[in-house]
């Protein structure tokens, strides 16, 4: 390899890692702003940095601080080796998942070839499934080595849920491969480009509507997220496995947590929603047509941020005398801001149209537009997470069961048949 | 024995994707409404906006003065036997005026112990207690600080109904809904 590889190496992990732990405190964020307005409240909107509140950003930062500087305490009664091991597989494994998520298509410019994931296996699908089931062990480890009743019936819990609810998550992932014929994730995306029916994009989703249902739903217990959440039952055991944890083990616990829940959007994503394709433009398509969509884009950005500020200005105007401080001119600063970036972006349109262009543009813009429509689909299966959260209440553990074994199991298992018969007569 | 029949579930219920939607329904439309207009979610700015308070409410305790100055009580311990949480501690000496016969010499109520009742409000005979402050969030670091003094009690003032606070017909006011 050389220098010029290793470099792209290292930026795409960086690029990986960097997005993964934005994520984090995002989540966080549209959690709890979410959970508010599901519920008729305003949620977090004090804390400041001079002026700075960016509707209730900061509170992430001081809730980070708070969990650093807490006191650390390990219990005299738990086994250290394992202890310590637990939240840092819980904090870390889910970033190798990402390793071979394709953000976008491969950028060609001139006669070099940039894949767009950190790891081109042709056994994406099976590297995924291999590392988030070490995972469990975090939990495992966690729940047997805190010496604790509460720990070890969470983590019983959370082990025996995760494990029975990976069964129906790779067969149903099983009629997905039979469609596509291939395991490698990037050859999945590529194969999702397609118009179905003409109107449709070829999505996972649309081919596989059952198997989509199967594998969110299992990718909501895999992660321990509600309605499957039973590792921690507050009337009950407590905290479950991360009873005995605290400060920042506890938080890379919580961290982890939403990672996977990153990671497993990631890969809904991938697999249901076209991944980084955009929908009725392949790859061909946005560099062909690419300065008439990067006009478009400008002119809606522009007009987006217009109203970002309108909307910010009235704010503003609304609560004037609110804190009495530096922080009642916030909106008024941000919507400055925002007029300042719609007209920059009219700016670069003239400009844009007026210049010859670099020959490397138009492949530039298309893995950009597929990076962006990533992330934006990535977003809404976070928020999705959050959602449903705040909709639904806790199963019943023999509910859980039920529905893992009865239920999932068996219908995942009436799609690989049927997807198999329909293949077997459509040929 | 007694066994419980529970109604069986249907199908549909037992489906559950079709009652997750119709959840999923009522938060979205929740969301959505409340993200249209913010500024009519039934909340308040508390700390920076106060909600007005009903007429009768029993607020922090206050002890009134006759024109002179001195406390209207003449701790005859109507309400210290009247209160069922026996938060009042009176202590009564002799009073130096000649129209009056005694006076509190101490006279505390410890916070933490009140529960409120307005009973004590009731017993007076002379309209010495009162409950009319409108002080609802009563704070402090210690224990000790919640025990008012009869200094404190005297010094309390009565709600003042001009003090610019959230209308009482306002929607908004979480004393509208009761």
């Amino acid at each position: 390899m050389t220098i010029f590889e290793y470099t792209i190496v290292i930026i795409k992990v960086l690029f990986v890692v960097i997005t993964a732990l934005t994520f984090v405190p995002l989540m966080i964020w549209l959690e709890r702003k979410g959970a508010a307005i599901i519920q008729d409240r305003i949620g977090p909107n004090r804390a400041s940095i001079g002026f700075l509140r960016l509707a209730g950003l900061v509170h992430i930062v001081a809730d980070s601080i708070k969990i650093f500087f807490k006191e650390d305490i390990t219990p005299k009664f738990v086994n250290k080796f394992y202890y310590y091991l637990a939240p840092w597989i819980a904090g870390f494994v889910p970033f190798l998942t990402f390793a071979v998520i394709p953000f976008a298509d491969k950028l060609v410019i001139g006669d070099k070839e940039i894949g767009m994931q950190v790891l081109d296996l042709d056994i994406g699908l099976l590297w995924f499934f291999a590392i988030v089931s070490l995972s469990v062990y975090s939990i495992v480890f966690a729940g047997w080595s805190s010496n604790s009743k509460y720990s070890l019936l969470g983590g019983i819990r959370a082990s025996a849920q995760m494990l029975s609810y990976e069964i129906p998550m790779g067969l149903s992932v099983i009629s997905l491969l039979m469609v596509f014929g291939t395991a490698n994730l990037n050859e999945i995306v590529k194969a999702q480009g397609n118009l179905l029916f003409g109107i449709l994009p070829n999505w996972g989703i649309f081919l596989q509507p059952i198997s989509a249902l199967i594998f969110i739903v299992c990718a909501f217990a895999e992660t321990n997220r509600t309605p499957f959440d039973l590792a921690e039952g507050e009337s009950e055991i407590v905290g479950g496995f991360h009873t005995e944890y605290s400060s920042m083990k506890f938080g890379l616990f919580f961290m982890g947590e939403y990672i996977s829940i990153v990671v497993s959007s990631a890969l809904i994503t991938t697999l249901f929603l076209g991944g980084w394709q955009v929908p009725y433009f392949n790859t061909q398509a946005l560099i062909d047509n690419y300065k008439i969509l990067i006009q478009c884009s400008l002119i809606v950005a522009s007009l987006i941020f217009i109203l970002i500020g309108y909307k910010l200005y009235d704010h503003y105007e609304y609560h004037k005398n609110r804190w009495k401080d530096s922080r009642d001119k916030e909106g008024l600063i941000f919507s400055i801001l925002s007029f300042i970036t719609s007209i920059f972006f009219i700016i670069i349109l003239f400009v844009f149209s007026n210049i010859e262009h670099p020959y490397w543009l138009p492949s530039l813009f298309a893995t950009i537009a597929q990076i962006g429509i990533f992330l934006l689909k990535v977003s809404f299966i976070c928020w999705l997470f959050v959602w449903v959260r705040w909709t639904l209440p806790r199963f019943r553990y023999d509910q859980l069961m039920n529905l893992g074994w009865k239920g999932l199991l068996p219908l995942a298992l009436a799609n690989i048949f049927v997807t198999g018969s329909l293949m077997l007569f459509l040929e | 024995m007694i066994k419980v029949k529970r109604d069986a579930r249907s199908l549909k219920d037992n489906l559950y994707i079709i009652e997750v939607l119709k959840g999923l329904a009522i938060t979205f439309r929740h969301m959505f409404s409340n993200l249209l207009n913010l500024r009519k979610m039934p909340v308040i700015d508390y700390p920076n906006q106060e909600k007005g308070i009903p007429k009768g409410y029993r607020g922090k305790h206050r002890l009134t003065k006759r024109e002179n100055g001195e406390p209207k009580c003449v701790a005859c311990m109507m309400c210290a036997t009247a209160c069922p949480a026996n938060c009042i501690h009176i202590e009564a000496n002799e009073s130096p005026d000649p129209t009056v016969e005694k006076y509190p010499a101490r006279f505390d109520i410890d916070l933490l112990e009140c529960v409120f009742c307005g009973m004590c409000v009731e017993a007076c005979p002379v309209d010495a207690i009162r409950m009319d402050s409108g002080i609802y969030s009563i704070v402090d670091f210690n224990r000790s600080d919640f025990v008012v003094t009869k200094e404190q009690l005297l010094a309390t003032e009565p709600q003042d109904t001009k003090k610019q606070k959230l209308d009482i017909k306002d929607p908004r006011n979480p004393w509208n809904r009761l």
